[in-house]
């Protein structure tokens, strides 16, 4: 894993409050044993409603690695298989109101940072994007910017988020593991553990 | 000054401070089903790790299950083959798997509780986002994402950072005729889809008091829909008369010496909260969502909005929603037109949800048309249900009665939505396309208003049926 300091590239705004992960990926997609493949079917409902509308059917953001959504995005299921469909599209960023809180782990696992800002910060950036979809935008995950042209706007993530994008370790089974001593030590003082036998209770 | 169940479980679980600052938590029960899983224990073969503790992981079958024949291998051959692999995962790393044909399988969060493996003071991880269910028994559960159910495979443990608590009392007793989903429901409508985001939730008071183990666990199931990652009940007599003699419950004196440990980890009466909320139980009637999200909802006397109701952000979501409905604001929920009734689901699929249903369903015949189906949420609802003839009520009166699994809640399996059916659901979430069809449209409440709805072939107040 290599650390993350800034993402640049296109933007694609997609307008929306609580875009949910059955939209993002149709349930009918997770019957499969991988992750492959998963990015040709994103949005696919969404995008076969609006018949070639949608922001990702639209070719001036074809390429655009820089998604910008509204409140709430990625709620309702768990899968990991949304944002593992965003990040086999090509986004490698996403700047939002406000994400759902396992949608916002899962992408962090995948090195897929989901950054926030004011509504007025996003409506701007969604604006500049549709107006001038070939401008380039730069995530800057060190200072906690974007900027686009001659915006900057301020952006944030969680200091942990933050540190372990920059540091490249956002990974954590090999933190988990680390000191395993330790979680066998906490195991062994969990009364259920030892099956509430005499001598383990309390 | 006193601590919530939330922190004194937190501290019990805590292993260490990782350096990127969050939380080690040892994980005390992992359940594993076919569809976050597979990637999963990829992940773990491509790193050469093994399970850390298979005694502590629990596997089953229930999302893309068909509920009618279940003979292998299934006409969907990706379908079958995820059924075969986490089969041979689980047997190569010594897990426990209810499978199917096992009279323990059935949806995760039903079978868990039912088994009695589901146990206060537990932390609890599943790649499913409705595990806050398991809340209801006093224990704190999280649903995860794959890479995260690789984490608890490879160290039983997960990293993450720590929960504010908001308790939310529930005053007064439930009117005959309304559910605990219609709590939940009323809930979501006041505070948001995303008025959680960052909390626990802890309920409590009199009505919480007087729930059944079933009934608490669809208060703590839809928790997830408010954007509270987690949401519990307070282990009390409710709680260790329901696991009492459970199989995987201790028993005999451990039992008694649970109990007693269960008992310290209620939240302390003079626990600090970081919000606190208050709900007139008493004042509830059946609720009814109307939109595209579980918190679009109206009591089953009101009416649909209007988009002019609400301004900037909020008036955009609201005229999406009537329009992915197909209604134009202000008409009356009562009286809507259903195609489908679906009753079951990990919110609504016990044996209690089951019986409230039967009880509007007995003597009654499903409206001509309407396609009606309830699936018993595990193999041991079905059969219990069986032995009390809940089985014929349901078919004297046209309902399909199905096996066990997650069925109509989304669309993994062959039940699903065609076009633009209504579905009057008993299920969670009435997300566009949910149901199996990108256009097919969900109405949210409780099974017994479900089975009413599925006689009168419109959205109908179930208190007049009782
Ligand atoms: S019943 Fe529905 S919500 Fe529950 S686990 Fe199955 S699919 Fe998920």
């Amino acid at each position: 894993m290599s650390a993350i300091r800034a993402v640049s590239g296109r933007a694609l705004p997609l307008r929306g409050d609580d875009i949910d992960t059955d939209r993002i990926i149709p349930a009918r997609f997770l019957v499969a044993v991988t992750f492959e493949g998963l990015g040709e079917h994103a949005f696919e409902d969404d995008r076969a409603a609006l018949s070639g509308a949608h922001a990702f059917d639209r070719p001036e953001f074809r390429g655009a690695s820089i998604l910008l959504v509204n409140r709430n995005f990625g709620c309702g299921s768990s899968r990991e298989h949304a944002p593992q469909a965003l990040q086999r599209r090509g986004i490698r960023a996403i700047v939002g109101e406000s994400f759902s809180e396992i949608f916002a782990g899962n992408a962090l696992v995948l090195g897929l940072p989901c950054v926030t800002a004011s509504y007025e910060v996003v409506e701007k950036l969604q604006s500049l994007a549709e107006a001038q979809p070939d401008i380039a935008f730069t995530l800057d995950l060190e200072s906690e910017t974007v900027t686009a042209g001659d915006l900057t706007a301020s952006v944030a993530l969680k200091g942990a988020t933050r540190d372990a994008l920059l540091a490249g370790t956002w990974d954590s089974t090999g933190a988990l593991l680390a000191r395993f001593d330790e979680v066998r030590a906490v195991a062994a003082k969990l009364p259920y553990v030892g099956g509430f036998q005499a001598s383990t209770g309390r | 000054m006193g601590a919530t169940l939330f922190r004194k479980i937190w501290d019990a679980h805590a292993v260490r401070t990782l350096p990127n600052g969050q939380t080690q938590l040892f994980v005390g029960l992992h359940l594993v089903h076919e569809v976050t899983s597979p990637q999963a224990f990829e992940m773990l073969r491509a790193r050469g790790l093994g399970v850390a503790f298979p005694d502590r992981t629990v596997a089953t079958v229930d999302h893309i299950v068909p509920t009618l024949s279940q003979a292998r291998p299934f006409a969907d051959a990706a379908a079958d083959e995820m059924l075969a692999r986490l089969s041979r995962s689980c047997a190569e790393h010594g897990i426990r798997l209810f499978d199917l044909g096992d009279e323990r399988q059935g949806i995760v969060h039903v079978i868990g509780p039912e088994l009695g493996l589901t146990q206060p003071g537990m932390t609890i991880a599943c790649g499913d986002s409705h595990t806050s269910t398991h809340g209801a028994f006093g224990a704190v559960a999280f649903g995860i994402g794959t890479s995260q159910v690789r984490d608890v495979l490879a160290s039983q443990c997960l990293a993450l950072d720590p929960l504010k608590v908001r308790r939310i009392d529930l005053t007064g007793r439930l009117a005959p005729g309304v559910a605990a989903k219609d709590v939940i429901l009323a809930l979501l409508a006041r505070l948001g889809v995303t008025g959680g985001n960052g909390f626990a939730y802890e309920y409590g008071g009199e009505a919480v008091d007087a729930m059944s183990m079933d009934e608490r666990m669809t208060l703590c199931n839809m928790s997830i829909e408010g954007g509270a990652r987690v949401g519990y009940v307070n282990p009390d007599e409710t709680t260790f008369a329901y696991l009492s003699g459970r199989p995987f419950a201790p028993q005999g004196e451990a039992f008694e010496r649970a109990v007693a440990w269960w008992k310290t980890l209620a939240s302390d009466g003079d626990a600090v909260y970081d919000d606190r909320i208050t709900l007139d139980a008493s004042s509830l009637e059946p609720v009814v969502t109307w939109g595209i999200n579980p918190g679009q909802s109206v009591p089953v006397s009101g009416h649909v909005p209007h988009e002019t109701d609400a301004d900037g952000p909020e008036r955009a979501s609201l005229s999406e929603a009537l329009a992915y409905m197909g209604l134009d604001g202000g008409e009356r929920i009562e009286g809507t037109r259903i195609d489908v009734a679906f009753i079951g689901s990990c919110t609504n699929g016990r044996l209690s949800d089951l019986r409230e249903a039967a009880k509007i369903a007995k003597g009654r015949k499903v409206s001509p048309h309407v396609r009606a189906l309830v699936v018993p949420g595990s193999v041991a609802v079905k059969t219990a249900a069986e032995h009390e003839g809940l089985d014929v009520i349901f078919r004297d009166a046209g309902f399909e009665w199905r096996n066990a699994g997650c069925s109509m809640c989304l669309a993994m399996n062959p039940d699903r939505l065609n076009g633009r059916e209504v579905c009057a659901s008993s299920s969670n979430r009435n997300f566009p396309g949910r149901q199996g069809s990108p256009t097919g449209r969900t109405l949210l409440m409780s099974p017994a208003m479900v089975a009413a709805a599925a006689v009168a072939g419109e959205v109908v107040d179930v208190r007049r049926l009782l």
